[in-house]
């Protein structure tokens, strides 16, 4: 798989730059459909091991989801989390009564303690960013379960990075 | 056949007499010790007595079945089949045949009576060297008849201690996480029990989420995690009195909590705005103090037994590691170098090891190692396994072990372990429930 991709890379390199990332990201694609194929998973709902499908996903009004996801051991917020925290931020603007509780979760890939601050440390990753789109702390609070409140109980990688998460959730 | 056998042994006798039997325990026993549990005797007064008070038909048998439990589960000794018994329990406890108990290879007896004295259980017991012909301990007490169980226990302590050399952890209980329910929606309780698994008992409803279960050090009191009104802390509850606290006045999540040797103090982490640093909280006059300041997760700090030093969990390599420091929060020193993450570092009762869960290449292993990393040993690896606590003589690990879920992410289970400090004699200990989270007790009858 990864000798395929290089290779076809090789041969995009006599494109034009912009046919280049094209051939590349559809490459990229086509490799997460495939991995996803061989492990007998729904299709390309992982990057690396981030989560980027919308099975578990609710919704806090149209077109703002609730959740982001986060690597393993990792607290570090993505693109896809980025974008979805400010569409968050930007609803939060918008109804400006409301208050929220940043549920920070871990998989059961860890001992029960570590995950507890890791929980933690992924909620207030999501607060910090939220905060910097103009959202006051008053409004936030946050709530660690660690890894006592799994969304699915399967013992997979795709179960485990749907379980990595911060949820957003309406407090009033 | 008999006869010269019997033979053999009357000559051998003179020799051993001079070494009495010894079990040694530091190293995997593959050859248990052979040992007569016969039944305390009972006289039919007392036994009736007892048969209405406590509702046991033979409660001599009943506590001497306690006792080769437990001697069993011990993994150092083989209580022998009764049937092939030749002497009356009676007729033994006043002078043991050797002979006949040399015959099924017995190399230690236990015998006994118990009688029914001023409403009490008055039990008496003895320990004999069948090979040296000799008695090698005596002991009598009285207690409620209540208390049966835990006589069965403090003999087993008795009989262990004189032959180990090691003091026992018979008469001691266990706190834990009683777990109900989908994995999704997981109902916990605490729970708490003999060691041998009997007089499981309750002590929260599961109306809110509990964890991580540790005694103080006289075994009273207990300090945990609840998630009452969804505010996570660290709470202390008194066992007897069913009194519930929260300890300090924290403005956000405490977790992982412990005493100190002395129990006059709570260990815990304190997390804020993403990280996660240590504090104590004095018990009698309510000061707090913070042990680490580093932006990195620093959790599950565990005392040494002399309360000097603190070994502790800390992801400020950049991934779980265990360190150690001195108990005012100096000094603090990386101590796990191995391959993989390490965490839940619980000292020793003995002081000299340190227990742990270490994850490498997606298994989970329960391991020990020195105080300065030194002469790191796996005891035992599975799917997903963590929290070892220590029999309080520091020669045993229980711990917590979950399986696997299926496709459909069916067939979850959580379930407690125990494993000699050998890495021999991994058992499971029975619960009701699925169980998580244990903490051993210290010995009850100091």
């Amino acid at each position: 798989m990864k000798k395929l991709s290089i290779r076809n890379i090789d041969q995009g390199a006599i494109m034009k730059l912009n046919k280049i990332l094209k051939n590349a990201f559809l490459i990229t694609v086509a490799c997460l459909a495939l991995s996803a194929c061989a492990t007998s998973q729904k299709a390309g709902q992982m990057q690396g091991d981030v989560y980027t499908g919308t099975d578990t996903v609710e919704y806090l009004a149209s077109g703002v989801p609730d959740r982001v996801f986060f690597a393993t051991n990792e607290s570090v917020l993505t693109t896809a989390s980025r974008e979805t925290l400010r569409k968050q931020a930007a609803w939060l603007r918008k109804n400006s009564k409301i208050t929220i509780v940043l549920e920070g979760h871990a998989d059961e890939r860890g001992t029960r303690e570590y995950n507890l601050a890791l929980g933690e440390r992924r909620a207030n990753a999501a607060k910090d960013y939220l905060m910097t789109y103009g959202i006051s702390s008053d409004r936030i609070s946050v709530l660690s379960y660690g890894k006592e409140r799994p969304v699915d109980s399967g013992s997979n990688p795709l179960a485990w990075s749907k379980n990595r998460r911060s949820v957003t959730v309406k407090a009033n | 056949m008999f006869r010269i056998f019997l033979i053999i042994s009357f000559v051998l006798l003179p020799f051993k007499a001079f070494a009495l039997i010894e079990v040694d325990i530091t190293r995997g026993n593959l050859n248990p010790l052979p040992i007569a549990v016969s039944p305390l005797s009972i006289d039919e007064n007392s036994r009736k007595s007892f048969e209405k008070v406590l509702k046991k038909k033979n409660i001599g048998s009943e506590i001497s079945l306690i006792v080769e439990n437990n001697l069993k589960t011990s993994g150092l000794f083989n209580p022998l089949n009764k049937d092939a018994f030749l002497q009356a329990p009676d007729i033994a406890n006043l002078k043991p045949r050797f002979e006949d108990w040399n015959l099924i290879k017995a190399q230690a007896l236990i015998t006994g009576k118990v009688n029914f004295v001023d409403e009490k259980l008055r039990v008496e017991f003895r320990l004999w060297d069948v090979l040296a012909g000799k008695e090698m301990m005596a002991l009598a007490f009285t207690t409620v008849p209540n208390n049966w169980r835990r006589v069965g226990h403090i003999i087993t302590d008795k009989v262990y201690e004189r032959l180990t050399g090691e003091r026992g952890y018979f008469d001691t209980r266990i706190i834990y996480v009683a777990e109900e329910g989908p994995k999704t929606r997981r109902i916990k309780k605490l729970a708490i029990m003999d060691q041998d698994g009997a007089n499981n008992k309750f002590l929260t409803l599961g109306n809110e989420l509990v964890l991580t279960p540790r005694f103080n050090p006289t075994s009273q009191m207990v300090t945990y995690l609840s998630y009452f009104r969804n505010l996570p802390r660290v709470y202390l509850l008194d066992i007897e009195t069913g009194m519930q606290e929260v300890v300090g006045d924290f403005p956000g999540m405490t977790f992982a909590p412990r005493f100190s040797p002395d129990g006059k103090k709570i260990i815990m982490s304190f997390a804020k705005d993403g990280n996660s640093d240590i504090y104590t909280m004095d018990l009698e006059n309510r000061i707090v103090e913070k042990i680490t300041n580093h932006p990195s997760i620093d959790t599950s700090p565990s005392y040494s037994p002399d309360g000097k030093y603190i070994c502790f969990n800390s992801d400020r390599s950049g991934y779980q590691q265990i360190y150690i420091m001195k108990s005012n929060g100096t000094n603090v020193k990386r101590i796990s170098f191995g391959r993989g993450l390490y965490g839940t570092p619980v000292w020793s009762p003995r002081g000299d090891l340190i227990a742990f869960t270490k994850l490498h290449k997606g298994k989970f292993y329960i391991g020990v190692m020195r105080t300065d990393g030194s002469g790191e040993r796996l005891l035992t690896e599975n799917f997903y396994q963590e929290a070892p606590s220590w029999s309080p003589n520091g020669r045993v690990l229980i711990f917590y072990r979950e399986t696997k879920t299926d496709q459909k992410g069916e067939g979850f289970s959580a379930k407690l372990w125990s494993i000699d400090l050998t890495g021999y004699n991994e058992r499971l200990v029975n619960t009701p429930t699925d169980a998580s989270d244990p903490s051993w007790s210290s010995l009850l009858s100091n």
